[in-house]
């Protein structure tokens, strides 16, 4: 029987992991839009988890309002990856500097 | 099972605000080509309009519906009401921007629409999902209104800049919700309010989750440490977007605040006033420090609105009603200095001039005595200098906090105000000491803007010398 807390720890490993995936990616804004999609995922595992344990149906659709909202969220993002990419020729993260001050 | 059909009646503008901005979305695609400002005044209709169904249904009671997802109540009309007044004179001022630098196109209005739509959605929430719906609409309508100058690599970069923060926000924003959803069972705020203070939930856990809501709402608000993205969005976009996106979505962003710790975790504030504390001090603090530096006129406003951001949160820390009726005083008060700050720049721009750095405002005085008068009370009241309203809405912030017995950080809240006073006071000793660099009468771009301008700014003079008319409805809006 997998337990509530081996829910809670995985979804916690994936968090970390897109946090890192956010935080330490110098390299392509790509990886960034991956970063967000797995956050929101070890989101929708923590909410199914409890919504199973609690045995509550409200979590599971939350979940799926937050997979809706994630794939709009994928196309807009995409959508200015494109910009960025027609406007300098490269969508390296290190690229995106010239707003500073 | 039996299925009750909902009442409708609560969210009757949010309805019309929906079908409208639909219409306009479609009917635009026929009618742009040949009525070019259809849907421009067809925008400010539909706001007209919602904001006088507001006004007309106006109520005191708190009423839920959508099986208590919903709520209208005093405060979310009087926050509804601030949004629509402060969007009215956006689009105003837009108008002549877009128009000017080529990109006088229907969906500027259709995304705005819609992302006041998001805004009222938030005010109103009353479940964890509505409120994550209402923040989606909101910020996916945004992510769109900065790109929307294509060919402009600084407003793509601002917009990609705001896209992943804000996504990451939302992600940290929901994560603290699942684990709030995990210790108490309940996605509905007053539910999780009752579930917390009886004591029935595991506290780690739920403190866990609040640190995460606050990071997310951190985020969101532009606190310090989370502010990385505020200047950068600010100074990238078009100066009509960023009009756009530095008034009500602030205003929203209060509520879903007011709403998340207030309305449901007050039983928690030990959990997250320290946290408040932090975000308050620093956001003060580097906020305005780092605002002495800068020479881009947007950016400074950036900074600045960080510092502002550090004072609202001062309301929150005092967790008393009248503290959270000081923050929407406050709140309400930089939404509308906001806009007529932005509003000057956008008067005074020119194509192929944005009008956005200090040196510009340089001898403004000799050039149009009357916009540099209006510039000056928009400092002054930024600044907090009686009589001017800004200085109430910093008065009330810190008298509350005292109150509530942190009167170090009321000192804090001083000595960063009197600091931050110089950068406005230059902008002011810019334009009145020094000489144009460019010779010749600088009228703003038409007459309609110069009047919009006059009334954003002689407002911030007249609710200074009145201001317990705005007082008493942000304390009456949370105190019945």
């Amino acid at each position: 029987m997998v337990a509530l807390s081996d829910y809670l720890v995985f979804s916690a490993i994936l968090f970390t992991l897109s946090m890192a995936g956010i935080f330490l990616n110098r390299k392509n804004v790509i990886i960034l839009l991956m970063s967000i999609e797995l956050m929101l995922l070890a989101v929708n595992t923590n909410l199914v988890a409890f919504s199973y344990f609690l045995n509550d149906v409200s979590g599971q659709i939350f979940v799926f309002f937050i997979l809706t909202v994630a794939a709009a969220e994928a196309a807009i993002g995409l959508a200015i990856i494109v910009l960025v990419f027609r406007n300098r020729n490269s969508i390296n993260v290190d690229d995106l500097g010239s707003l500073k001050g | 099972m039996n299925f009750v059909i909902p009442d409708f009646m609560p969210a009757v503008p949010e309805i019309v605000l929906l079908a409208l901005a639909s219409f306009i979305l479609i009917a635009d695609t026929v009618w742009s080509k040949r009525y070019v400002n259809a849907t421009y005044y067809a925008t400010q209709f539909t706001l007209l309009l919602v904001g006088v169904l507001i006004l007309a249904s106006f109520t005191t009671d708190t009423v839920v519906t959508f099986d208590q997802s919903f709520v209208r109540d005093a405060f979310a009309d009087v926050l509804k009401i601030f949004i629509v007044i402060v969007s009215l004179g956006v689009f105003l001022f837009s108008r002549e921007y877009l128009k000017q630098n080529d990109f006088y196109k229907g969906e500027f209005f259709t995304l705005g629409l819609f992302a006041i739509l998001g805004m009222f959605v938030m005010v109103s929430s009353y479940n964890f999902i509505t409120l994550f719906v209402g923040l989606e609409i909101m910020s996916l309508a945004m992510y769109a209104m900065i790109a929307m100058q294509r060919d402009s690599s600084k407003a793509t970069e601002a917009a990609i800049k705001y896209f992943v923060l804000g996504a990451l926000a939302t992600g940290l924003l929901l994560y603290g919700l699942s684990m709030i959803y995990g210790a108490t069972g309940s996605l509905t705020i007053p539910e999780v309010k009752a579930i917390v203070e009886a004591g029935k939930a595991d506290s780690v856990v739920l403190a866990f989750g609040v640190v995460f809501i606050v990071i997310g709402l951190g985020f969101k608000l532009g606190a310090v440490p989370f502010h990385m993205w505020v200047p950068d969005v600010y100074h990238g976009s078009p100066t009509a977007v960023t009009l756009f996106i530095g008034a009500a979505p602030k205003i929203a962003a209060f509520a879903i605040v007011y709403r998340l710790l207030v309305d449901g975790l007050p039983g928690l504030v030990i959990d997250w006033q320290p946290l408040l504390i932090i975000m308050a001090v620093l956001s003060m603090v580097v906020g305005t420090v780092i605002a002495i530096a800068q020479t881009n006129f947007k950016r400074l406003l950036a900074y600045s609105g960080i510092a502002h951001i550090g004072f609202l949160l001062l309301g929150f820390i005092a967790a008393t009603p009248e503290g959270y009726s000081a923050a929407m005083f406050y709140v309400l008060v930089y939404a509308l200095t906001s806009v007529a700050a932005f509003g000057m720049i956008i008067a005074l721009a020119r194509t192929g001039f944005e009008f956005d750095e200090i040196k510009d405002f340089k001898g403004l005085n000799q050039r149009n005595p009357w916009l540099a008068a209006m510039m000056l009370i928009i400092m002054f009241s930024m600044a907090g200098i009686p009589p001017f309203i800004g200085f109430y809405a910093k008065l009330v912030v810190l008298q509350e906090v005292i109150t509530a017995g942190f009167v170090w950080l009321a000192i804090v809240g001083v000595v960063t105000a009197v600091a931050g006073a110089f950068y406005y006071l230059r902008v002011v000793k810019v334009m009145y000491f020094d000489s144009a660099e460019v010779e010749g009468e600088l009228k703003a771009t038409t007459k309609e803007m110069a009047v919009a301008v006059s009334v954003f700014s002689l407002a911030l003079l007249v609710l200074g010398l009145m201001p317990a008319w705005l007082m008493s409805v942000a304390y009456n809006s949370l105190l019945v």
